[in-house]
Parts: C-alpha cells; structure tokens; sequence
C-alpha cells in the first residue's frame, strides 16, 4: 500500500499545506526579518534624534479629545484625561503634537508602499466564514476594546511593547506579555472571522 | 556625547515635527512592507500560521535594542535622556489583556491599522472609530478610575534593575528567546498550516 502510494507521485498522500499569508493584489509582503531590521532602524533613529521611541494610540487620543471638546467644551477641560491632551500640542493647538504628525507620516508611508507594491484597493480585509457585516461589527468592537486597554496601558503595541520593548522597560514586557496571553486565549472563540 | 539630537537642542519645536513626519513615513513604510495593513496576515499569528508578527516584531525589538545599547555604550547616545516610561504594574497588564483581546477581535493595532487605511482598507477605518470610541469610554471614566492609574507605582525601571543583572545578560537572554522562536517557527507554522488544511 504505501509503496504503492510513494510510485504514485501524480497523487501525493496529503494535500500541500496552506502557504503563508500572501497579499491578494500587487507584489508579494517583504521578507519578515529585513522588515524588522527596517523598523527596528526606525525605531533605533527616534531614539537617536528625538530621544523618543514611536507611537500610535496617542495621535487617536488627541483626536478623540479634539471631539470631546467641540460638543461639550467645559466638559472636556473639566476631565483632567481630555484636558492632558488640549493642552499637549506646540502653539496650543492640540493636533500640532509630535504623535499626530508621526501618524500622519505612518499613514503616507503605508500609502506610499501600498502604491509602490500594487497593494492599494478599497476592500474589507477578513477570512472566508464571515459576512463583511460580521466582520465590521468585530471590527468596531475590537477597536473599543483596544482603545480602553491602550488607555489603561498608557500605549499600544508602538509605544509600549516596540519602544519600551527595546528599552528593556518593565511595564513594557509585562504589558506585551499580556497582550499575547489575551489574544492567543480569545482566539479560538472569534477563529470564524479569519481562518 | 551629542544624541539625542532635540535633547541637545540641535533643532526645535517646529522641526521636530517634521522629523515626526519622516519617522512616521518610515514606520508606515515597514509595516506595510512586512504585511501588516492586512488584518489577516496580523492575526494568522494567533492561529500560528503565520508567525510573521513576532518575526518582525522581534527583529526589531532586537535591533534598536542593540543599537541604542552600542551607541551609548560608544558614547554617541545619551540613554539617560531617552524617554522611558513609569511603570503602572496593574494597569499595564490589565491595559495589555484588553489589547490583545481588541487585537484578535478588531484585527489590528492602533498603528496597523493607520496602514491598513491607507491602503484601503474599511473594516480598518470602522476599527480606527471603536478605537476613538473605546478612548471616550476610557475618557468618561477617567474620573473615577484615576487612582487605579496611579497604583502600583514602580517608577522608571528596567529589567536588569528589576532583576539586579547586568544589562547585557538581559540582552542576551531576550536575543536567545528571539531566535529559539525564529527556529521554532517554520515548523510550527508547517505543523498548524497542515492542521488547518486537514480541518478544511
């Protein structure tokens, strides 16, 4: 039997394994460690000229406090949260931050590689045993979810687990530490939505 | 001894804004280079078919960790005047439970999911108004939860200071954790990729 199976190469025993996660349009992603060295040269030239590491959840704090104030002015400067980031930006303008324009740079760099790469189309990125609503939905809600966490964190997976990462800061590696075990144990109950 | 730069005043307020756009283009450049503006190719890592997040992440942790160790060591960088931040133990690990969950739930973090609007994508762009909403939560409550914030107050601390080691072993040990995974990784990712094509 086996013997049998092995003469037959035209029908291998096993179907081939799923491959990597691949780009559906445009040119294939950048090898993972050269992308990591590339960041991680980032990250080392923040460091370098700022003497600050990189960042993500703050520009969307500043955002969301931006709002806050223009429907509830007194509201906002009465919430000492809200009022941390009014008062943070250069000129007392609370977009003028540093955070805001590193964003701002993020979102032409990912725009500028996409561009390079082919990759840029408007779609709804989810697996195949979920409708685009579902996966809407999901996305909403986890974004709620990481927008109290990066709160209670005071950073996200730029500030904290990158920045402080390579800072060998304590609350950093805890704090990545936890970000996996929470992931890895609700994965298996939202695993429809991507694989 | 002459970095960083904008401790020493090499340049102002004004340009260092500038200097935020172009570090920013360069994170955004890497991470959509490496994948990450898709929310699929970040969470096959919790399905451990693709490891692609922790080869990157690692790599990089690694990279700037050496860098920033070696130029201060060489006397190039002031590693005291680089920004570290408090550690608020409870916080941070309750803080990082609630991320990873939003991670898998959403698809992204914050700052992916910037790249994954850039480049199109609208279940990044619903996920980036949760994470404005889930900050207004965070805001409302903020009143009432300000102690807790402020709790388990550890000051600026490092892992060698935590443990009393030398820097460099804790370098050390984190460059071993980073390439026992990197080896591990083609055959966990083979292991769960043929799980995954025998379930389908």
């Amino acid at each position: 039997m086996t013997v049998a199976t092995n003469l037959a190469p035209s029908e291998p025993r096993r179907q081939a394994a799923a491959p990597a996660i691949e780009s559906r349009r445009g040119s294939p992603f950048m090898n993972p460690y050269l992308a990591g060295i590339g960041l991680g040269l980032v990250l080392l030239s923040a460091f370098f000229i700022m003497g600050r590491g990189l960042g993500a959840s703050g520009a969307f704090s500043s955002a969301t406090a931006v709002v806050v104030e223009k429907v509830a002015p007194e509201h906002a400067r009465a919430n000492d949260f809200y009022l941390g980031y009014l008062e943070s930006g250069l000129d007392g303008h609370t977009m003028k931050s540093w955070l805001v324009f590193e964003v701002l740079g993020v979102l032409m760099g990912g725009f500028f590689s996409g561009a390079l790469a082919g990759r840029l189309s408007p779609t709804v990125d989810k697996g195949p045993r979920i409708s685009i609503r579902g996966r809407l939905a999901f996305a909403f809600a986890g974004g709620i979810l990481m927008g109290v966490g990066a709160k209670f964190a005071r950073g996200c997976t730029s500030g904290q687990a990158l920045s402080g990462g390579a800072l060998l800061n304590v609350g950093s590696w805890a704090f990545m530490i936890m970000v996996f075990a929470g992931a890895y144990a609700l994965a298996f109950f939202v695993r429809r939505q991507w694989i | 001894m002459m970095a960083p730069f904008f401790k020493y005043d090499l340049f102002g307020d004004e340009f260092s804004l500038i200097v935020a756009v172009l570090i920013g283009f360069g994170f955004g450049f890497f991470l959509e280079r490496a994948g990450f503006g898709s929310a699929r190719k970040l969470t096959a890592q919790f399905y451990l078919i693709d490891l692609a997040v922790f080869k990157v992440m690692f790599t990089a942790i690694v990279t700037a960790m050496l860098g920033v160790f070696y130029l201060s060591w060489m006397g190039f960088l002031d590693l005291s005047l680089v920004y570290l931040s408090t550690t608020y133990l409870v916080p941070q690990l309750l803080g990082g439970a609630l991320l990873g969950f939003g991670f898998v739930v959403g698809g992204y973090c914050p700052g992916t999911s910037v790249v994954g609007m850039a480049t199109g994508r609208v279940d990044a762009l619903v996920y980036g108004a949760g994470l404005m909403a889930g900050i207004f939560v965070f805001g409302e409550a903020y009143p009432f939860i300000e102690g807790f914030m402020y709790s388990t107050d550890m000051g600026t601390i490092t892992l060698p200071q935590l443990f009393g080691v030398p820097y460099g072993l804790v370098m050390l040990v984190i460059v071993l954790i980073a390439l026992l995974g990197f080896w591990a990784a083609p055959s966990i990712e083979r292991y769960f990729r043929n799980k995954l094509t025998e379930e389908v």
